[in-house]
């Protein structure tokens, strides 16, 4: 009954059931109630993962190592039932940036990068293809071992075969004309296909129940049940070895890979990616599918060791490919219908698997690799078109047409040299290089367009060179000396043992080079520089605003992770903390992290930065992170431009006010300054001006009584001019020593300056003044016994000290009973001069005001009679003189007490001279 | 009669010529040359008009005005001011406290006696 027509026809109907459950699937969505919207949908859909590897290579792996067929199914159930969350935000993080495809998911991640986009494209196209082969292999061999029926033969080397005698062509050609039926019907306004995920979840329905059956009839139709299968097995020693272990202790270390391997291949291959992401509904499905879909797994692994060793033990003596078992064993028993249920269930593996990845692939093709190059060719002005979806079509159709030619051409060239599950892991090794740039799209800001394409270049060369380059040297087509000996016979270039690393499998082995490559240069060539403005925007986009990113409309919510930032970008890290900080305190909240992603927030956020950027591009901002349409670059690096401008201005001006207030600040100061001094001005023109004019009255007066009087007696007369002449003398020193002091005060003063020895000074001033001292009696007593006391100074103004003090000591010692002695000594660093006397003393409080101008001791016009002659200036100009020469002049003095009048001057050192003109 | 004239000033020889041209007009003269003692000086004396010099040790001649306008025994004594400052604020300053007059130093000894006689007229 199974004839070849009998099985072209099953095929074309089920095909057609397909293609009917797809057009009315699309119908339903078409109209609003779509058929694929509920969680067991998406979870059967999610079973593309399984293809013919699964229906017909998962027997031959356990046949070939006993469980070692498990961890390629291991590594997507925990992916599922532990990382859901990756697989629950990158499902935000596309559907809020409308992502059509693993390739543009990554370009769009690293600043909408077409270079990247086209790069993820021909790993994926290149990585994929084996993959495809496979299915085609698995296709063409279970037509030709059915065409064979009842008998079973196993098919010729595909090479072997003349090229239009091949089945596997034509079954190429049927599942790209099928497929581009499928796919490229219309050019869906969404990426979403829903009429291909019905169909693809049948299709896992199917493939499920075909193999379930082929366990029951295994088990309970051949055998007494499970524990009669492994009995028997055991029986069997070479059977009973798949039992126990795997080939080599090796094989088990291989798990790991395995597991890590298919975990990626479940999420990142492009099939995966578009029936998981880019066809997901609802994210919400996603918590019905973490654990439906490792159910699925689970059941369609059910029997697997129990066909396994059944087929073993059946066949033997190894003339049966361990991987048609599944098809075989209903062949033996003649079981027709079963035997059909097996092929269609087989062709829904292949059916599935590649139409969805040759569509997900030519989405990449088209959108990522063809129509860029195209819109960068002017000539054929397609820039410039409206509309161009008819030219995406075709480019679609193409695509899948090639693909699938390759995939062919792949098979007919490897195809033989492997068994199922060795060319699907050439295939995931591939896509596993997309993991870095993926998973640390998603977790790390710090990734840059130039680390994407450098890891994912060095991975994807990395792995052509150790895992497909093999694979066709091992096919023949290449010389396979290299793979024994290294690329130009260097040992350490060895494809499979690469820089002479050794003891791993050849999938290991890759993994482990290429993913070292990968992550070496993502990681390394990121942190060359930090990410730019479009690559930090889109960093945000998917690190840290998925929750946000997925709510509708710009008055939807954000989180903290999406405002904070752009908040900070605008006002600064640290005001927009503060900010938020404030916020949530202002909401009783402990810290800003415990917001609600909520519109209050939103509001908040963009009131934040009106303040900053204004309230329209506030707006614009807050919606490039809320909504799903993004924010095209140049708008964004205008605001920030602006942005940035507005804030150094208001920094200057901030900085601008500050300097005008320190300035005011000096100024005012400086006029009280000026103030003091001008009023100090006043009260010393004031105090000459009086000290000038009461000499002038007294002159005045006597002069204008003698004048008017010429009868006065002369005796008064005589006196009258003597006080005139007394008065014109005070006036005259009076008005020389106002000079002086303001010649010393004003720096203007000239000095001499030589070594001096004090001694001798005071000797001459004692002199001078001699017969002062005698007339009035005063004893004057010199000790000035210790030669050298040399000091640098100008003798004259020196002279001019030590008069004063002699003078002034001698207007207030009493006549006849006045002392005055002058003493002179030194330490190693200065020389000490005093003169004491035995006058009045002088109080206290005044010890300091005679040092200033026109201000006498106050006390001593008490004691007088007469008021002491002298003008007030000596004693300040005395203390200039002796400043000058870095010395001190003080009075010590109690009232009763007598005064002593002392000054110090350093000892002649060559310090001195910096001070001399 | 003779008028009582009370000299206050603290330059001897300004003293000397007031004292001279005083009693060559005729009138009782006594001296004093700082501010308390012419505040006691005056108790004592009960001059008709002081010549009160402004810049004094101690006690300064407006301190001193004051102190006389507050005495009631010697309400009606007139008082010239004597200064060698002579600007304008001081001037007020002076009168404002009650001085009568207010000369400023070098003075004309012929105004000042005519000023001090047409004072006690």
């Amino acid at each position: 009954m199974l004839q070849g027509w009998v099985i072209v026809l099953a095929s074309f109907v089920y095909l057609g059931i397909l293609f009917a459950i797809a057009w009315y699937a699309d119908r339903r969505a078409d109209s609003g109630r779509s058929l694929i919207a509920n969680p067991v949908v998406y979870a059967l859909s999610l079973g593309v993962y399984c293809t013919t590897w699964t229906f017909y290579g998962s027997v031959g792996r356990a046949a070939a190592s006993g469980i070692g067929f498990l961890p390629i199914y291991l590594g997507p159930t925990l992916l599922f039932a532990l990382a859901g969350f990756v697989l629950h935000k990158m499902i935000k993080v596309a559907k809020a940036n409308r992502i059509t495809s693993i390739a543009d998911f990554v370009a769009s991640r690293y600043g909408k990068s077409q270079l990247l986009g086209g790069l993820v494209t021909v790993i994926a196209v290149v990585g994929v293809i084996p993959y495809i082969a496979l299915q085609l292999k698995a296709v063409s061999n279970s037509f030709a071992i059915l065409a064979s029926y009842p008998e079973i033969i196993m098919p010729a080397k595909a090479g072997a075969v003349p090229l239009f005698q091949d089945s596997a062509l034509y079954v190429a050609m049927i599942l790209a004309a099928f497929t581009i039926l499928f796919g490229t019907r219309h050019l869906d306004a969404t990426e979403r296909h829903e009429g291909m995920v019905a169909a693809i979840a049948v299709e896992s329905t199917v493939k499920l129940i075909a193999f379930l059956a082929v366990g029951v009839f295994v088990v309970w139709g051949m055998h007494q049940g499970v524990g009669d299968i492994f009995a028997q097995a055991a029986a069997v020693p070479t059977v009973a070895r798949r039992l126990a272990t795997a080939d080599s202790p090796a094989a088990y270390g291989t798990w790991g890979t395995l597991i890590f391997l298919s975990l990626f291949a479940s999420l990142l291959l492009p099939r995966q990616f578009q029936i998981a992401v880019v066809e997901n509904v609802d994210a919400k499905h996603l918590s019905r599918a973490v654990w439906m879909f490792p159910l699925y797994l689970f059941l369609i692994n059910l029997f697997v060791l129990p066909v396994a060793l059944a087929g073993m033990m059946h066949f033997p003596n190894g003339t049966v490919d361990a991987d048609t078992f599944v098809l075989t064993l209903p062949m033996a028993h003649q079981q027709e219908a079963l035997t059909l249920l097996v092929y269609i269930g087989g062709l829904s593996a292949a059916t599935g698997m590649v139409i969805v990845e040759t569509i997900a692939l030519s989405t990449m093709v088209c959108n990522d690799l063809v129509m860029p190059l195209l819109l960068r060719l002017p000539m054929l002005g397609l820039a410039a078109r409206a509309d161009l979806s008819g030219l995406l079509l075709e480019i679609r159709r193409w695509a899948i047409a090639v693909i699938l030619c390759l995939g062919y051409l792949y098979f007919r060239v490897a195809g033989e040299a492997y068994a199922l599950v060795s060319i699907g892991l050439i295939s995931f090794a591939a896509v596993a290089q997309f993991a870095p740039v993926v998973i640390g799209g998603l977790f790390w800001k710090g990734g840059t367009r130039d680390g994407a394409l450098f890891g994912l270049a060095a991975g994807f060369a990395v792995w052509a060179y150790t895992l497909l380059l093999p694979s066709f040297a091992k096919s023949g087509w290449l010389p396979d000396g290299f793979i024994a000996h290294g690329l130009f016979g260097i040992d350490l270039l060895r494809p499979q043992h690469l820089f002479g690393l050794t003891g791993l499998d050849e999938i290991t082995h890759c993994l482990v080079w290429s993913l070292l490559a990968n992550l070496g240069g993502y990681i390394g060539v990121s942190l060359q520089r930090v990410p730019n403005v479009r690559e930090a925007r889109q960093a945000t986009l998917f690190v840290g605003g998925a929750e946000a990113a997925g709510l509708p409309g710009w008055h939807g919510s954000a989180g903290v992770a999406d405002l904070l930032p752009l908040a900070g970008r605008f006002l600064g890290a640290e005001r927009a903390q503060d900010a938020f900080t404030r916020h949530a305190q202002q909401r009783g909240l402990q810290s800003l992290h415990e917001l609600p992603a909520d519109t209050r927030l939103v509001n908040f956020a963009e009131t934040l930065l009106a303040g900053a950027i204004g309230s329209a591009s506030a707006r614009a901002m807050v919606a490039s992170v809320v909504t799903e349409e993004p924010l095209g670059i140049n708008e964004v690096m205008n605001i920030l431009d602006e942005a940035s401008q507005v804030r150094a201005y208001t920094r200057e001006l901030e900085q601008k006010s500050l300097e005008l207030t320190r300035a005011t600040a000096e100024l005012r100061e400086a006029n009280a300054r000026l103030r003091e001094l001008d009023r100090m001005k006043d009260d010393f023109i004031s105090t000459v001006t009086h000290e000038l004019r009461t000499p002038l009255t007294s002159i005045r007066a006597f002069s204008e009584m003698l004048h008017d009087d010429p009868k006065i007696d002369l005796a008064q007369r005589s006196r009258f001019l003597g006080i005139i002449v007394s008065e014109t003398v005070r006036l005259s020193r009076l008005i020389n020593q106002i000079l002086d002091l303001a010649k010393l005060e004003s720096g203007r003063a000239e000095w001499t300056v030589a070594a001096v020895d004090v001694a001798e000074v005071i000797r001459e001033a004692a002199e001078s003044l001699t017969a002062l001292f005698a007339e009035k009696h005063v004893t004057l007593e010199l000790d000035a016994s210790h030669p050298g006391l040399m000091v640098l100074a100008d003798r004259d103004r020196l002279m001019q000290v030590m008069v004063n003090l002699l003078s002034n000591a001698l207007k207030f010692v009493p006549a006849e009973s006045g002392r005055v002695k002058v003493g002179a000594g030194g330490t190693v660093n200065e020389v000490r001069v005093s003169v004491a006397d035995n006058g009045p003393g002088i109080q206290s409080e005044d010890q300091e005001v005679i040092f200033d101008k026109f201000r006498q001791g106050a006390g001593t016009t008490d004691v007088l009679t007469d008021k002491p002659q002298g003008t007030g200036l000596g004693l300040p100009i005395s203390r200039q003189i002796i400043e000058y020469f870095n010395g001190r002049l003080w009075v010590e003095s109690a009232p009763g007490a007598g005064a002593r009048f002392v000054f110090t001057l350093p000892r002649q050192a060559g310090d001195n001279d910096q001070n001399a003109d | 009669m003779s008028h009582r004239i009370l000299i206050v000033d603290d330059e001897p020889n300004i003293v000397i010529s007031l004292e001279y041209l005083m009693k060559k007009e005729g009138f009782q003269v006594v001296v004093a040359t700082n501010g308390d003692a012419a505040l006691e000086q005056a108790s004592a004396f009960l001059p008709e008009l002081i010549l009160l010099d402004v810049m004094m040790p101690k006690k300064s001649g407006f301190e001193v005005c004051q102190a006389l306008r507050a005495n009631p025994a010697l309400t009606g004594v007139k008082i010239i001011m004597l200064t060698a400052k002579g600007r304008e604020t001081e001037v007020t300053k002076g009168l404002a406290l009650g001085a009568d007059a207010y000369i400023t130093k070098p003075f004309s000894t012929k105004d000042l006696v005519l000023q001090i006689k047409s004072m006690l007229a």
